[in-house]
């Protein structure tokens, strides 16, 4: 007789980001294997897109990912004008940056909440995601929709911002600087996280690099490696910024590192305000979208999620529509290389928050 | 931030949050309290169905296939007969769409928007499709903006010869487009098709479009063939009635659909490999009296349809008014020679300096032929009973350009008057410019046109008037016509005009009134009468001419296959109601001659 049994995790649990499951196999309430089972969210995603012209997609790539939709949006036009030759104005790259960075804002403040939710404490999720809607009010503002924005398109963005939008971004900045100080008290300072976090799911820098993690686990692992420093994209050239990092690889260092990417993210968000030039075009001119072909070629366009490098691979053959596109996302590696190796060796009520911890968003991979 | 801060952790610290206890909560008490929407909000959409032109590019764009066009009709009744329109409306699946306002970034007149309103419920599933209307009272939110959308509203800039050199010679005034600008231009094109409404002739627009995109000319020639058997001709002279509706008028630049025409057709030197689908012979034969434009539409598709046709032209060349009417800067004569060379390469027969009426009898046609066709065109220029017109100085515009066009004439005399203000007054008078450039070098030379019309219902065509200003015509709007003054010796001294009243009454019919008080004279030696044309008729033979029936406004009584009240006898061209005066039409009513000579020689026994 077996003196194990399997527990599914997911599709739907409290637990689980996102319609996904994870196979457990446990002895007592030890894991003893895991493994990830897809298919539950599967929408056929990159076969869709070669069935629309390049600009219909634009309804199609925010779905890819919920929390954080502009990373889509912004590899996608980065890939279409790489392949086709366009330069965007200045002032669009600013303003995608700042789009950018109040989605990582959005998101992580998302992430904070099921984080603190999956170690029990639901009064930061509350918070939180209030707080996130401030940032969702902002994108309704830009583009008239607060969760798909559909804003960045390829040659810039789809409208100017509105007149005010730019202080209203400082106020919202400065708003969660203030609430941070009691996020910090009653989360990222309570000995309970530290408790439950520390020495736990432990990535080591050799294991981050070979099982090909990017992101904030990469960076708690002590690899200062960023898209938006190592290969600028939107207006990041243009601003100054360090790279956090930590040593440790556990929980509580992958938890802290997207902490202090907040401290970056508000602070770039301000950089980019200040130096965004004033006035200019927004968008460059774009050929007519019903004809407009693509010169045949291939490109790989990566930006930096919240999760990680988040990258599309796009193939054209001189139409109006992509041939082949294909997602990288950051999610895969994380679930299917690392999740399924880490939680090895846990205990049954520390599934959830390893999972959050990784931050594995399955629609990224579950396309 | 410190992270050594962080790494002790604290049991007190949480206790932070009990001051929240305290603040006033975040959230909104719906329905008491609401949040403001903003500007852009993209909610359920509005359309302003009298604005809309059912062009279907918001359904083309819908990356969900949202939206279907339906007859908005039983909702709310719209303007049927709209030029330039189809009378759908888009309907809005709302369990597909995903609110993405593609459809409001295509839309070229700016009818469509989205609200700021996505409330809507319902338990009946089919309840979520329907026509959106301005009525439904929905706040408008996320619009279109002329600075940024993907519709390319800026046309390619067409180069022309610069006033002062085009004046030296009969050059052709526009160059052409480069295949780059042919190809930017063409991409333009929404491939809508709202076009093909306004070309009389209903030419394949998004398709030779498409083609001339692809680079595939002979293919796009092959879709202009199919309904216009001059399309080079017409690349360079049309009304362009489908510019007039093209879709990008209401926010940018018509699309030049004739220059891309043009463009097509030049990269062709002749229509040789162009595949035309020819029936098999009928055995049939058909007389076509006049080689104009719509005797040459009419003998060509019926040459595809398999009948033998000969064209009977009283002139030296064909064409009609093409070859002896318009000036060689508008339309080369190559241009004439490669068009007509490919219809007569199709079989067609074309028998020149053939008057019908002295060479050859309208009776012996009817006998001898299956069908005929008459499209003798308005050949003949027409008098206004001008007093003093019998003066040799006196001539009427269409024999003055076929002067200066086919037999070359290049004298003229120093100062012109040229009565009329339609687009055949300003052919003569920049022709007239051009001769007095080469003759005189513009020295002490005035060329002047006196039109009842003033400026705002001048009939000629504003590239006409402006390329006329441009070369230093001088208009007198609004100065009728009285008499022809003259020197002591016999010779003009000048035009007379009065100034005009009103052109037409109050019912809008023409009927021109003055003021006879105020008159004043255009100096000139040389009066060119250009008021219009018209038919004559005295080649058939009176017992015939009398069973003609004609139309109130006295022109040829046809039925919709163009066939005259003489069985066998058809007509097309500026003979008939259809016409609009210009080629492009006169072509369509040959082609649709053709249709119905086809088919009365089939039923025929």
């Amino acid at each position: 007789m077996s003196k194990s049994y399997e527990l599914f995790i997911g599709p739907n649990h409290p637990g689980i980001p996102g319609n996904f499951s994870v196979k457990i196999e446990l002895e007592g309430d030890t894991v003893v294997k895991a493994k990830g089972d897809p298919g539950y969210l599967h929408r056929a995603f990159e076969k869709a897109m070669e069935g629309r012209y390049y600009i219909q997609n634009l309804a199609l790539i925010p779905r890819i990912c919920v929390p954080e939709p502009d990373i889509n949006e912004a590899a996608y036009a980065m890939a279409v004008e790489d392949l086709m030759g366009i330069e965007i104005p200045e002032r669009a790259k600013y303003i995608r940056t700042i789009v950018l960075e109040l989605a990582r804002v959005a998101n992580l403040t998302f992430w904070m909440g099921s984080f603190a939710a999956t170690l029990g404490l639901y009064t930061l999720s509350q918070w939180s995601f209030g707080d996130r809607d401030y940032a969702l009010d902002l994108f309704n503002e830009i583009c008239g929709a607060r969760v798909y924005h559909m804003f960045i398109w390829p040659g810039g963005v789809r409208r100017d911002l509105p007149p005010g939008w730019e202080d209203r971004v400082l106020d919202y900045v400065k708003y969660i600087k203030e609430r941070l100080v009691d996020y910090d008290n009653i989360f990222f300072k309570n000995v309970m996280f530290k408790y439950r976090t520390k020495g736990m799911a432990v990535v080591t820098k050799e294991q981050a690099i070979e099982w090909g993690a990017t992101g904030p686990i990469l960076k708690a692992a002590g690899v200062a490696q960023d898209v938006r420093k190592d290969d600028p994209y939107a207006a990041y050239g243009y601003l100054d910024f360090e790279i956090p990092t930590l040593t440790d690889g556990d929980s509580w260092s992958r938890a802290m590192i997207r902490r202090m990417e907040l401290d970056l993210s508000l602070d770039l968000i301000e950089q980019a305000v200040k130096k965004m030039p004033k006035k200019g075009p927004v968008c460059a001119k774009m050929p007519n979208p019903l004809k407009g072909i693509v010169p045949a070629g291939e490109t790989y366009a990566k930006v930096e999620s919240a999760r990680g490098e988040h990258g599309f691979y796009m193939v054209s053959d001189n139409t109006g529509k992509p041939y082949r596109v294909a997602v990288r996302g950051a999610s895969h590696t994380h679930m299917f290389t690392i999740a399924e190796k880490v939680l090895i060796g846990q205990r049954l009520a520390d599934v959830s928050h390893t999972l959050v911890s990784l931050d594995i968003c399955p629609p990224e991979f579950d396309r | 931030m410190n992270i050594k801060d962080y790494e002790n952790g604290s049991f007190l610290k949480p206790l932070a949050s009990v001051k929240y206890l305290f603040k006033k909560p975040h959230t909104l008490r719906y329905p008491k309290e609401t949040k403001p929407v903003p500007d852009r909000y993209r909610g359920l959409h509005i359309n302003d169905v009298d604005k809309c032109i059912g062009c279907g590019n918001c359904r083309d764009i819908c990356p969900c296939a949202a939206i279907t066009m339906a007859d908005p009709s039983d909702i709310r009744p719209i303007e049927i007969d709209k030029k330039g329109a189809n009378p759908v409306r888009p309907k809005i699946d709302y369990g597909r769409c995903s609110f993405c306002a593609l459809c409001v970034e295509m839309c070229p007149t700016g009818s469509l928007k989205m609200s700021k309103d996505l409330i809507y419920t319902s338990p009946d599933a089919d309840a979520f499709v329907w026509i959106p209307l301005e009525e439904q009272g929905r706040e408008p939110g996320f619009t279109q903006s002329d600075e940024i959308t993907p519709l390319m509203l800026e046309a390619e800039e067409m180069e022309e010869l610069e006033p002062e050199v085009r004046l030296k010679s009969f050059e052709e005034i526009v160059h052409g487009f480069t295949e780059e600008q042919a190809r930017k231009e063409a991409m333009r094109c929404l491939g809508c098709g709202i076009c093909m409404q306004g070309c009389p002739a209903h030419m394949k627009i998004p398709e030779y479009i498409q083609a001339i995109f692809d680079g595939k000319h002979d293919e796009s020639t092959k879709f202009m063939l199919e309904d216009n058997v001059l399309p080079g001709i017409c690349g360079r002279i049309c009304t362009h009635r489908c510019q007039d509706d093209c879709v990008y008028q209401y926010r940018g630049d018509p699309v030049h659909i004739m220059w891309l025409k043009r463009f097509a057709t030049d990269q062709l030197e002749t229509y040789k490999d162009v595949e035309i689908a020819k029936m098999p012979s009928s055995g049939k034969k058909v007389a076509i009296i006049g080689g104009g434009p719509s005797g040459l539409s009419a003998a060509y598709h019926l040459t595809t349809m398999g009948h033998s046709v000969t064209i009977f032209e009283q002139k030296q060349r064909a064409g009609g008014a093409l070859a002896t009417g318009i000036p060689m800067y508008r339309l080369p004569i190559y241009e004439l020679d490669k068009e007509i060379g490919h219809i007569e390469d199709m079989g067609v027969e074309i028998k020149l300096n053939t008057q019908v009426g002295k060479d050859v009898q309208f009776e012996d046609l009817l006998r001898d032929y299956d069908a005929v066709y008459i499209g003798v065109g308005l050949s003949y220029g027409r008098s206004i009973n001008l007093k003093g017109e019998e003066h040799p100085n006196v001539v009427q515009a269409i024999d003055f350009l076929r002067e200066v066009k086919v037999e070359g004439r290049r004298d003229i005399t120093k100062h012109v008057v040229v009565i009329g203000g339609g687009n055949v007054a300003m052919d003569v008078a920049r022709t007239v410019a051009r001769l007095q450039e080469i003759k005189y070098g513009s020295k002490d030379t005035t060329v002047q046109t006196a039109s009842l019309e003033d400026w705002d219902i001048m009939p000629a065509s504003q590239e006409e008037i402006d390329g006329a200003l441009e070369e230093k015509v001088i208009f007198n709007p609004a100065w009728g016509p009285n008499q022809v003054i003259f020197n002591e010796d016999g010779s003009i001294k000048g035009l007379e005009v009065k100034k005009v009243k009103h052109v037409f009454d109050e019912s809008g019919r023409f009927n021109p009134a003055f003021y006879e008080d105020q008159k004043k004279l255009l100096e000139g030696d040389y009066i060119i009468e250009s008021v219009g044309q018209m038919y004559n008729f005295e080649f058939i033979p009176k017992e015939m001419l009398d069973k003609l029936e004609f139309t109130p406004r006295r022109k040829v009584m046809v039925d919709e296959y163009g066939e005259t009240t003489l069985p066998g006898v058809f007509a097309g061209g500026d003979l008939v109601e259809t016409s609009k005066g210009d080629a492009i039409s006169a072509i369509a009513n040959g082609h649709r001659a053709a249709i119905g000579i086809d088919r009365y020689l089939r039923d025929k026994k």
